[in-house]
């Protein structure tokens, strides 16, 4: 116990005491959120949690601010060259790496490349990359196979390492997650950010400090000089560690939750929508399902199916019961905030069990049928209450649904291993735009693209179109490509979207830190008021 | 935890008019039989008595969430007599459901350890050699660890047997295997030391002789003279294998949400600790409650007047 | 004494052995090694390589005895969820599990004993009758409850206590400890009651029987008939010899607290080996089941030990003849 502490705990046994936990010194924030991050190798997972403890730690070239405008992190400012293939960078001076050597055009190359390997998880967001060159100490040039006016967006969760310290470490390669991989920069760090990795404990309890030569000093606030960083997997628990005051800030205050953390003195949630949609795919691709009980054919395949499925969905009582008002039903896969949004794509249909049965039975299911729903347990917002919701909605018209709901670590390969016909995913889209949900979720499943598109739905030509994107300059060409692609995908019903989250950030009233849209918080812009 | 009896105790000299006279001179024995029964019929009779029912899908309107206990839903204006949980499913008919699910694991268990321990002991005691030393040094082993880790581990070992399109469907059935398993060395420590005391006496000796076969001898004979400890251990046993077959569920390692138990609801009711729906996590937890402890009651009872030494 | 010690070491280690070879057999039989190793695209070549490599062919025995050793080497293995060895995790939680458990046992065997020899000496009185009352309800109660009850009346309604985790720790040692700090003392107190209270009200019952037992002997008769008090009667004499069955069940009530660890730990969030055990089952994380399985036959078993030796030692009587371990 430091001087301070006892000098509190004397205080308070002294003073009248309504709460037995101490007050959070002015300079340490105790953070938590529902899961840990999974590793601490900047490459091996592209998962939010994940990337939200690298980014106190490691830094990208570029990333998003609190308010989700890319600002310049390791570089200054990038632009295309007059080869339009050739986009290049200007790295940030007198950098250092938390271990003291110097931040220089290497590591840039070193760290994309090593992103780019095949156990990599973040490949995907530099498919396009063809080479990446150090031109002088402080400029990097990054060379695409076609004109990609987009690359910079890509680049907001790809982190650079010090190529001497990782290779001296003998992790030049990604930790192999899909084998059980390990390599010491899962636990160890040497980034140059703005906060210095003290202690983790996998699960448990994860520490850092301010980086006193830090090169954002004086531009940033960085009110926060310790973080400690605490996965508390009970969303009781969590709360009531909030209340209690053991912890400053909380990711995901539960729904049913709010108005008790909103109406308690001394702390605040604060709201906004993010910069992610919930939704079911369906395997619409294969020709007979495993998880169902019609034999020989598949039901997904007929679009008046899922188009019934679509509105037996009561989107509404979803968000009355469920979310408890807060999330924002819709009828597509895209956030508010990606460029191809529009109001009428947005608009759900109205919850209408008649038309539904209908269509069933047009379809020859007038009896329905049975298959399995898999449904992540800890990922989203009441993830498997939602689905929970879903299967009783589904029931009303003859689709006897099995709930198996699991843990995200075993939910998500089930999705990249086509091992489900019927799941549960949320897309946030760190690019802003279209293309990359087009990308991960419309592209016929390749090597390079369509990595997280468990419908097997392949489409030649809309493929073609998804592919032009990339190269595409001509901007309100590209828009227009991009509506095509959106009204194909609605008249096909190959997802089934229920709502957009919203993010509810639980804290102490004397933090002033807005909500940030990717669910990423940025501490070195964490301020304390008073 | 409790003493059983020892194989001191076969001497059974228990009728029936004493017990039923001590029974009538307890009230505190009487409201726990009582409350017992009630949850007994409760879950037997469940799909008659409910007046929903909870685990059908397409049979819930998801706008009557969070109705509260003795009030009426303010949208669909329908009535739930202990409230509705988060997904619009009435507490007192998933409470229902959920006793049978509990009873039904403990009972099942319980009944698999007492075959499986009656018919280890015996074999133990009577035939004795090496298939005594071997079923006792398995025991003695088992006995090192408390039940209710060798039931998790066995548990997590059932579910990694199957594969996981079953895990859940069947986790009901590996829950009872694995409790049960967890229990049985009571019940063949006790018979084997029973029958080894009866073995011999004259009136084994005597069927021997007449050349009845082991096993009649075993079954006939013997089992029913030492059904008086079988029972207090069973009903002991009924009492541990309902609180493992909850916590089990409450950690999330048991019965399914698709068909849960008291542990189970109690888990699902637990995030609502904090946000005013007390109803969801209070009501299965005082059933619960009445369960084990009147089952508990009702075991000590029975083992104190099998076994007044032990009193 | 010679030949008893021998003879119960051998038993330690007969059952040491039977729990290995179940946990190499969960690891052998359960978590297929090669897919871990070598991924979905791996051929049938790399497949039978991989075989040879790690002996995978060789006779189940000389598998088990390679098992054991590298068992002793503290080797169990990568943890297939956190992608650690799980010796590491085990190590970095074992502190927290047995501080935990260590507090709850202190606090039954002290409390248990002291309300034991009150309701004993005090046996018809309002208040021992009323702690009995309630020690059967106690016993029926699961500890979930118990724990899912303190906190929504000691955190929630209250607010006084912490109501998950383990707060700050401090090195005592090099090891790091809760109750080094204040914060992790107050983490400490629900937990520790969750956990000792069904132990407690079990050394409170024993403890009371047996003292009723003693002191109705003649010896105590007798002294109390050569003038002896109260106090020295009670205290000197009654309770030194109750306390060779308090010993015995303490003994294994010791075990059965790192059991039930896997409870309270789950419900306060507490970051020991039990919530890693439960986990571990959730995720079919089969070395570390393995492992742990392995980590507490050790404890068990070395506990159970050295309550027999404790008890040879305690009680002469009993040289004579004593099989093998009581179960509680």
């Amino acid at each position: 116990m430091t001087i301070k502490q006892l000098m509190a705990a004397v205080i308070m046994t002294g003073a009248a005491v309504s709460t037995a936990v101490l007050p959070a010194s002015a300079e340490t924030l105790r953070w938590a959120r529902a899961g840990d991050s999974l590793t601490l190798d900047p490459h091996a997972q592209n998962e939010g949690p994940t990337h939200t403890l690298a980014h106190q730690m490691y830094e990208p070239l570029l990333h998003r601010d609190m308010a989700g405008q890319i600002i310049p992190a390791l570089a200054t400012d990038w632009a295309p060259t007059d080869d339009p293939n050739v986009w290049r960078f200007n790295l940030r001076k007198g950098v250092s790496f938390h271990d003291g050597s110097a931040f220089t055009a290497d590591d840039v190359v070193f760290s994309l490349n090593r992103a780019m390997k095949p156990t990599s998880a973040m490949k995907e967001l530099l498919s396009s990359v063809k080479e990446v060159r150090a031109v002088d100490d402080h400029t990097v040039d990054i060379e695409t196979d076609g004109p990609n006016p987009l690359m910079p967006n890509n680049l907001t969760n790809l982190f650079i390492m010090d190529s001497g310290w990782t290779e001296a470490n003998n992790c030049a390669e990604p930790q192999d997650i899909a084998n059980g991989g390990d390599n010491p920069c899962v636990r160890a760090v040497n980034g140059t950010g703005a906060y210095v990795l003290v202690s983790r404990a996998q699960d448990e309890k994860t520490v850092l400090k301010a980086n006193p030569n830090y090169w954002g000093i004086g531009q940033f606030p960085l009110d926060v000089s310790e973080i400690v960083y605490t996965p508390i997997q009970e969303s009781a628990t969590r709360v009531s560690a909030l209340l209690s005051g053991e912890v400053d800030l909380i990711q995901d205050v539960p729904v049913q939750d709010l108005d008790r953390v909103a109406t308690t003195d001394g702390l605040s949630v604060i709201t906004a929508p993010q910069n992610r949609t919930i939704f079911f795919g369906l395997n619409v691709g294969d020709p007979d399902l495993t998880t169902d009980n019609v034999d020989g054919k598949n039901p997904l395949a007929d679009v008046r199916v899922r188009q019934a499925m679509n509105i037996a969905i009561n989107r509404d009582a979803i968000k009355k019961v469920v979310m408890r008002d807060q999330s924002k039903p819709t009828g597509v896969i895209m956030p508010p905030f990606v460029n191809g949004w529009t109001e009428a794509l947005d608009a759900y249909p109205a919850n209408d069990l008649a038309k539904a049965k209908q269509l069933m039975a047009d379809a020859g299911y007038a009896d329905g049928f049975g298959i399995t729903l898999n449904c992540p347990n800890d990922r989203y917002i009441n993830d498997e209450a939602i689905c929970q919701a879903a299967v009783g909605m589904f029931g009303q018209i003859g689709i006897k649904v099995t709930l198996d709901a699991k843990p995200k670590a075993q939910h998500f390969p089930l999705i990249k291993n086509r091992e489900t016909d019927f799941y549960m995913l949320g897309w946030g889209v760190p690019t802003f735009d279209s293309e990359y949900i087009f990308n991960f979720l419309a592209h016929t499943s390749t090597d390079k693209l369509g990595s997280w598109n468990g419908t097997r739905y392949s489409n030649p030509s809309l493929d073609e179109k998804i592919v032009s994107l990339a190269s595409e300059t001509d901007l309100s060409v590209r828009n227009a490509t991009i509506s095509e692609i959106w009204n194909t995908l609605q008249d096909e019903v190959i997802y089934l979207p229920i709502h957009h989250q919203v993010l509810n950030w639980g804290m102490r009233a004397n933090i002033d830190f807005p909500v940030q849209p990717e669910d990423q918080p940025h501490f070195k812009f964490l301020k304390i008021k008073g | 935890m409790n003493p059983v009896p020892g194989p001191s105790s076969t001497v059974s000299g228990w009728r029936d008019s004493d017990l039923w006279y001590s029974f009538k001179r307890s009230p505190v024995i009487v409201t726990a039989a009582c409350v017992l029964v009630t949850l007994i019929l409760g879950a037997v009779f469940a799909p008659l008595i409910s007046p929903y029912t909870p685990f059908d899908p397409g049979s819930l309107n998801l706008m009557n969430g969070f109705t509260e206990p003795f009030a009426r839903n303010a949208f669909t204006n329908e009535f739930f007599l202990l409230g509705t949980d988060d997904q619009g499913r009435d507490v007192f008919s998933t409470i229902l459901f959920g006793l049978r699910v509990s009873l039904f694991v403990g009972i099942s268990a319980v009944l698999f350890a007492m075959v499986l321990g009656v018919a280890l002991g015996l074999i133990a005691g009577y035939v004795g050699g090496w298939l005594d030393g071997l079923i006792m040094r398995i025991a003695d082993v088992q006995l090192t660890f408390p039940s209710i880790m060798i039931a998790m581990l066995l548990f997590g070992i059932g579910r990694g047997l199957l594969p996981p399109d079953l895990r859940d469907e069947m986790a009901i059935w590996v829950l009872i295997i694995a409790i049960g398993l967890s229990e049985w060395v009571q019940f063949a420590r006790t018979v084997r030391g029973a029958t080894m005391v009866e073995r011999s006496k004259e009136y084994v000796e005597a069927a021997h002789l007449i050349g009845l076969s082991r096993w009649a001898i075993m079954l006939r004979h013997i089992l029913p003279n030492i059904s008086g400890p079988i029972l207090v251990i069973a009903t002991i046993t009924l009492a541990l294998a309902i609180i493992a077959e909850a916590t089990l569920s409450f950690l999330g390692v048991g019965a399914p949400k698709t068909e849960p138990s008291l542990g189970t609801l109690i888990n699902v009711g637990r995030q609502f600790i904090l946000s005013g729906e007390w109803w969801i996590l209070l009501f299965p937890s005082v059933t619960l409650l009445a369960l084990a402890l009147s089952v508990n009651l009702f075991g000590d009872w029975l083992r104190d007047m099998l076994n007044p030494k032990l009193r | 004494m010679l030949a008893f010690i021998i003879r119960r070491l051998g038993q330690a280690l007969f059952v040491l052995l039977t729990v290995a070879f179940f946990s190499f057999a969960m690891f052998k039989f359960m978590g297929d090694p090669l897919e871990n190793l070598l991924g979905q695209e791996a051929t049938n070549l790399d497949r039978a390589e991989l075989e040879e490599r790690l002996g995978l062919n060789d006779p189940i025995v000389v598998q088990y005895v390679r098992y054991l050793a590298r068992a002793l080497e503290g080797d169990f293995g990568v943890s297939y969820r956190a992608g650690i060895p799980v010796a590491e995790v085990i190590m970095q939680r074992l502190p927290a599990t047995l501080e935990l458990a260590f507090i709850s046992g202190m606090l039954a065997v002290v409390f248990g004993v002291l309300l034991g020899i009150y309701t004993a000496i005090r046996r018809d009185g309002f208040v021992a009758n009323l702690i009995m009352t309630s020690s059967l309800i106690g016993v029926s109660l699961p500890t979930f409850l118990i724990g899912v009850g303190l906190i929504w009346a000691f955190s929630v309604n209250l607010g006084w206590l912490p109501s998950f985790g383990r707060g700050d720790t401090a090195p005592f040692f090099g090891v790091e400890l809760a109750v080094m700090t204040w914060d992790g003392i107050q983490s400490l107190i629900l937990p520790s009651i969750t956990l000792g209270l069904y132990q407690m009200t079990l050394i409170m019952r024993l403890v009371r029987s047996e003292m009723l037992e003693v002191l109705r002997t003649d010896y105590i008769r007798f002294a109390r008939a050569r003038g002896l008090t109260d106090r020295a009667l009670h205290f000197s004499h009654a309770l030194r010899n109750t306390l060779v069955p308090v010993i015995t069940i303490t003994g294994v009530q010791l075990g059965l607290i790192i059991a039930f660890a896997i409870v309270t730990e789950t419900v306060f969030q507490w970051p020991g080996v039990g919530l890693l055990f439960i986990n571990a089952v959730n995720f079919v994380d089969i070395p570390v089941m393995a492992a742990y399985l392995l980590l507490v036959g050790i404890i068990f078993v070395t506990i159970n030990l050295v309550v027999d030796l404790l008890y040879f030692v305690v009680d002469p009587r009993l040289r004579a003849e004593r099989s093998g371990s009581e179960g509680p």
